[in-house]
């Protein structure tokens, strides 16, 4: 204010000039906005204290590090009621991360797959695309989640029809129970592993969940496999760009299909023998079927409705995708005698690719908010835990809520930085 | 008024401006009804009807508060709210009291900053089993699914009584009573916990209420009442005494049937006289007329009606009184003299 | 050399042979199924999976719908009368249709005012969407946001009318002060707008009940009227402040530019359903001790807030689109900000990006369902608490999901629909 005043007296300043004048204009804007600004948040803080004080409440995050006293049961990293309201936090943390990305990888097959037949030539595939899509989009995904629930409570047997000599159920090739609780399936470990000796996971937990401990195996096991597999995929792209380089050499490309097999194959069956890969069974044992690993009906009514909802908004991003390819360029391809199949492989969908990527962002990016919705079918999420139950017990309203907030804005802003790095490294460069 | 007009022409929405402040009888009084928190729906205790009219236990409750403070047992707002709503709403202001069956407890009572004005139900927490599982005590739970809801203490007895008997067991967390009962009856857990009557009541809407049976073992002490804000005392006297001139209407015999005839002249018994404002200035006292509890009896009966046609033995709910009854019965239901 | 000819073969054609008829398999049905459906084996694969699928679904669905029965009062009276046939309680729809639609606490005696208040939009928003209808028409749609509250909410019509004068006056004094600049202009508005609606809250509790309906509290709202309500106020308030927040977020001034970009990216960034804790559990310490909104008037602010976010990265989308001539034509012409936008910028975006705001809209719509976890009534909770706990009707789903499911089809697909009209009726750029 000072500045503009001095500058004002050298060339005859008028108070107008804050409003009329282009130089002034847009910072007397921006002061007014900041003072409102400051005014409408102090406005609001100050009600916040004075209510508060009133109540005679604080704002603290104390009751994080205090025993949460209830139980979770889908639990990624050992918890029991014992345990902080932070644990069971993290626990609905990564259960939201687990279901997010589960329904990420088949909403996005699955979109695929109905984006491409729902262009294909045959009337009644691309007819049942049709009606697949229009009835996913333009049903709420709440009615969604609650209908595939209930699906799976009723429709699904009870795990004690799989019971004795009259069992009216028994488990898909003997080692899958498909039950109206979940879906059991034979859980690998291995018996020669570095997961045996972890002392520290098992001090941890205490002497009760020793073997429970032990058999959940160690994370250094599946880091192992995970490093096998990524190898494999390094050397087969390796082989790819030598049989590119072979062909442009000589004009033949190398048979490289074997190759390729024996690279993903050999390597992860040899570590698999060396570690002693085993099969844990589940079996029908007291009131349920125990080992095996348990996919709960909340977990699959979760990600099967976010995957097929959200399914079918990817599949019209891919159609959108394609249509936006020019024919030309199909016409092109046939004419230097690629396949159909070839054509849509080499020429339309890295094309389309470009197209596709912006909004299959923004769908990855509704499957997390969207899984928020676990809370209706009781699967055990972040919004569960710490905004529900969390909430409930501490009664630390605005503390959850706003942690529970923070939560999503970093994983959304984390996914949409990612994924525009990605976008940006494949956009077209244009003039 | 003015406020209230200004609002709603500039959101182009409905908005009721009421005050949460102090004097909770005098906004009551100003609106003219009283904004009441009940659950979403328990049967026999609060639940609409298919007309859309609020009836149960905790309902008449309400009722009978209104019926005291406002002459009109009619004159409620029915508040549904959920677990993890109710207090929120009774903190702010949205209502004036609270008749959720919520459990009496220390950090309710003081951290959370609310009053409790008594106890109208002594529930505890209980199991429901199908019969054919063959189980007849809930120590035979080891490793057994539980449906339930979320957001009461009920998770946290569970947890409770599971580990203090070493045993496991799989939670199946559902956010409404209806949708765990819908489970339970699929099969997709193998017990129900909740409120024993809270069990009783959803049992009698069974299908076949005889294929499930109600386990023994009581875990947890579960005194359910009306609820009001910290720090007004005078309607917490309002709303405590309207409870107990409920109780003490069964003690001495007062009923829906002859509150008016015994309100119309003094009776030899003093302390009828009294509760009914023949004799005494018992209602001045709490700062409502002289006939304030002959009025909530008149409305919805004394304790003991209020029971038998909810939730009582006559009812599909079937519960006993048990606990319930009079003190003078064998039971825990009290109330301090009114003089 | 005819004559030749004439002695050597035996017979000549003199006419042209009609063409023959093509082959059976060639034409008509047959050559259509053979092309679209048979052309290959993958084809016929996928045709006859196609079809599996279509009898799947209707052999579950036909038998369903054909023996359901709409009489009994109650789930024993359906199972009586439909037995083993595997038909459906359609009672449950005629029995409850008022609750689903209305909720139960709104006066059953008064469902013709909302009723009313929906059919009425069908006579006025046409003038919106139908271009070649008279532009006074528009008027009605002025008058009609008035018109639904006093008929929904009831009480005295004086509330509705000033509002309107408010805003009528807002604008006239508006129009007059614009001559000197858009921002004094905006002033006037608000001033007459204000002042109207103080001098018109003393006249309203003069006569409380001067044409007065019976009033319905707020509370009282429910069922598909609830979700109606919510998306159709809170979409129409979302666009003006999506516009302003678009607008602001491609300023030149740094702090309201940043305002808006901290303000999108944070809604967009969290789930709704955490919004809606806000409005439910936390907002209320924010105002002044002692007010109290009501419930769907939070609801209101937070989903219109959370929408506005969208529809501004909509709009910016059209904005970004708009080639840079025409900024730089509005500016050779003279015209200064608020003018360029309104006369020029504005309404081309907007065109532009309408299929996008229809998508937001549609999925407001569908995202209303979320209400119902935070205890509201509406046709989702509706079903999922008091008709579900009913004892009269435990254990009936599929009927009533199936009723909420057609009912959200019809509105979005509809929407949907009408917006690739509106599309193409817009489409002024020649293709």
């Amino acid at each position: 204010m000072t500045a503009s005043d001095l500058q004002g007296a050298d060339q005859g300043f008028r108070i107008g000039q804050l409003i009329n004048d282009t130089r002034y204009r847009s910072i007397t804007f921006q002061v007014i906005t900041l003072i409102l600004l400051v005014l409408g948040i102090g406005y609001l803080i100050s009600n916040l204290l004075a209510n508060l004080a009133d109540l005679g409440q604080d704002l603290s995050y104390d009751f994080l590090a205090a025993p949460s006293g209830y139980d979770i049961n889908q639990q990624p990293i050992p918890y029991d009621s014992q345990s902080t309201h932070l644990r069971a936090t993290i626990v609905g943390a990564l259960n939201t991360l687990i279901v997010a990305f589960l329904a990420c990888v088949t909403a996005t097959v699955l979109g695929v797959i109905a984006g491409v037949l729902r262009l294909s030539k045959n009337w009644i595939i691309s007819k049942l695309m049709a009606v697949y899509v229009e009835a996913f989009r333009n049903i709420p995904v709440l009615i969604w989640i609650i209908i595939i629930f209930t699906v799976v409570a009723n429709v699904f047997p009870q795990p004690r029809d799989f019971r004795g000599d009259d069992a009216t159920a028994s488990p898909i090739f003997g080692v899958v129970a498909a039950t109206n609780r979940g879906v059991y399936v034979p859980r690998p470990y291995f018996t020669n592993g570095f997961g045996l000796s972890d002392e520290d996971a098992i001090a941890e937990v205490g002497d009760d969940a020793v073997a429970q401990a032990a058999a959940q195996g160690s994370v250094i096991d599946w880091l192992v496999i995970l490093a096998v597999l990524i190898g494999s995929l390094l050397a087969t792209r390796a082989i790819t760009r030598w049989a590119d380089r072979t062909q442009e050499k000589t004009g033949k490309r190398p048979t490289t299909w074997w190759m390729s097999l024996a690279a993903w194959i050999l390597p992860i069956t040899i570590v698999c023998w060396i570690m002693g890969l085993s099969w844990e069974i589940p079996e029908l044992r007291g009131f349920n079927f125990q080992g095996g690993l348990l996919m709960r009906g909340s977990l699959i009514a979760l990600w099967l409705a976010l995957s097929i909802y959200t399914g079918a908004f990817i599949a019209e991003n891919v159609r959108a995708g394609i249509l936006a390819i020019s024919k030309g360029q199909t016409e092109a391809a046939a004419a230097l005698g690629l396949r159909p199949g070839r054509i849509m492989n080499l020429v339309i969908l890295p094309q389309a690719l470009r197209v596709i990527i912006p909004p299959l962002i923004s769908q990855y990016l509704n499957i997390t908010k969207n899984s928020s919705l676990a809370i209706a079918v009781g699967y055990m999420d972040l919004t569960a835990t710490l905004g529900g139950i969390t909430l409930n017990q501490t009664g630390r309203a605005i503390e959850s809520i706003l942690l529970l907030m923070l939560f999503y804005l970093t994983i959304s802003l984390l996914i949409s930085f990612f994924m525009n790095i990605y976008n940006n490294s494949v956009r077209l460069k244009e003039r | 008024m003015n406020k209230s007009v200004f609002f709603g022409a500039l959101a182009f929405t409905g908005l009721a401006a009421a005050g949460a402040s102090a004097a909770t009888l005098e906004d009551v009084q100003a609106r003219g009804t009283l904004n009441c928190g009940v659950t979403t729906g328990v049967p026999g205790f609060a639940e609409p009807d298919a007309d859309g009219v609020w009836q149960g236990f905790d309902v008449a409750v309400c009722r009978a508060v209104a019926a005291a403070v406002l002459g009109d047992p009619n004159a409620v707002e029915f508040v549904p709210t959920t677990g993890k709503t109710r207090f929120t709403s009774l903190a702010s202001g949205e209502i004036d009291m609270l008749a959720r069956n919520t459990t009496w407890t220390f950090s309710r009572d003081t951290d959370l900053k609310f009053d409790f004005t008594g106890v109208n139900y002594y529930d505890g927490q209980g199991f429901m089993v199908p019969a054919d599982l063959g189980v007849s005590s809930a120590t035979e739970l080891d490793g057994a699914t539980v449906c339930i809801q979320t957001g009461t203490t009920t998770e946290l007895n569970l947890a409770d009584y599971f580990r203090v008997n070493d045993m496991s067991y799989e939670p199946v967390p559902i956010e409404t009573g209806a949708e765990a009962v819908q489970q339970f009856l699929a099969g997709a857990c193998d017990v129900y916990t909740t409120d024993r009557s809270a069990l009783a009541a959803q049992r009698a809407g069974f299908e076949n209420p005889d294929d499930y049976t109600i386990l023994p073992e009581v875990v947890s002490k579960e005194p359910l009442g009306p609820l009001v804000r910290h720090g007004d005392s005078e309607w917490f006297d309002i709303v405590k005494w309207t409870l107990y001139a409920l109780i003490a209407a069964e003690e001495y015999g007062v009923t829906q049937e002859n509150v008016e005839q015994l309100a119309s002249e003094a009776t030899d018994n003093p302390e009828v006289n009294r509760l009914l404002g023949t004799e005494g200035e018992l209602g001045a006292m709490i700062g409502l007329n002289q006939t304030w509890a002959k009025d909530a009896i008149a409305a919805v009966g004394n304790y003991g009606e209020i029971f038998s046609t909810n939730i009582g033995e006559e009812t599909a709910i079937g519960l006993a009184r048990g606990l319930n009854a009079q003190y003078t019965d064998g039971g825990l239901i009290y109330a301090p003299p009114f003089r | 050399m005819s004559d030749t000819h004439a002695e050597s073969v035996a017979f000549v054609r003199k006419t042209e042979i009609p063409p023959a008829p093509p082959p059976v398999t060639e034409t008509g049905a047959i050559k259509w199924v053979r092309e679209n459906l048979f052309s290959g084996p993958f084809n016929t694969i996928m045709t006859l999976l196609g079809l599996y699928v279509v009898y799947w679904l209707l052999s579950g669905v036909i038998p369903w719908i054909l023996n359901g029965t709409w009489e009994g009062s109650s789930i024993r009276d359906c199972r009586e009368i439909i037995g083993d046939t595997g038909g459906g309680c359609f009672a449950v729809l005629g029995e409850r249709w008022n609750q689903l639609l209305f909720g139960f606490e709104y006066p059953s005696e008064l469902y013709w005012r909302p009723t009313l208040a929906f059919i009425l939009l069908f006579v006025t928003v046409p003038q919106v969407l139908f271009i070649s209808l008279p532009r006074k028409l528009l008027i009605l749609t002025g008058l009609y946001p008035f018109l639904a509250y006093w008929l929904i909410w009831g009480g005295s019509i004086l509330i509705p009318f000033f509002a309107l004068v408010g805003l009528v006056l807002g604008y006239a004094a508006f129009t007059r002060a614009e001559r000197i600049n858009f921002a004094a202009g905006l002033a006037a508005f608000v001033v007459a707008a204000v002042v109207a609606w103080w001098l018109g809250g003393f006249l309203t509790a003069a006569a409380p009940n001067f044409l007065a309906l019976e009033a319905v509290d707020s509370r009282n709202m429910g069922g598909f009227m609830l979700n109606l309500i919510l998306g159709i106020v809170c979409v129409s308030l979302s666009l003006p402040l999506g516009i302003v927040l678009a607008l602001g977020r491609q300023s030149r001034m740094p702090l309201i530019k940043y305002v808006c970009v901290v303000f999108i990216e944070f809604v967009r960034g969290v789930p709704l359903i955490t919004l809606l804790f806000v409005a439910n559990v936390v907002l209320a310490y924010f105002l002044p001790p002692g007010t109290n909104f009501d419930l769907i008037l939070r609801v209101i602010i937070m989903i219109t807030l959370f929408a506005s976010a969208y529809i501004a990265e909509v709009i910016r989308g059209g904005l970004a689109a708009l080639p840079k001539g025409q900024y730089e034509a509005a500016d050779s012409l003279g015209l200064d900000y608020a003018q360029a936008m309104r006369l020029i910028i504005l309404p081309q975006a907007l065109k532009i990006s309408i299929p996008g705001i229809v998508n937001v809209a549609v999925g407001l719509f569908k995202d209303t369902t979320l209400v119902s976890i935070i205890s509201m009534f509406d046709l989702v909770g509706m079903i999922r608490g008091p008709i579900l706990s009913s004892t009269d009707w435990v254990g009936v789903y599929w009927e009533l999901w199936a009723a909420a499911c057609v009912l959200f089809f019809v509105v979005c697909y509809g929407i949907s629909q009408y917006s690739q009209w509106l599309e193409r009726q817009l489409q002024t750029d020649h293709r």
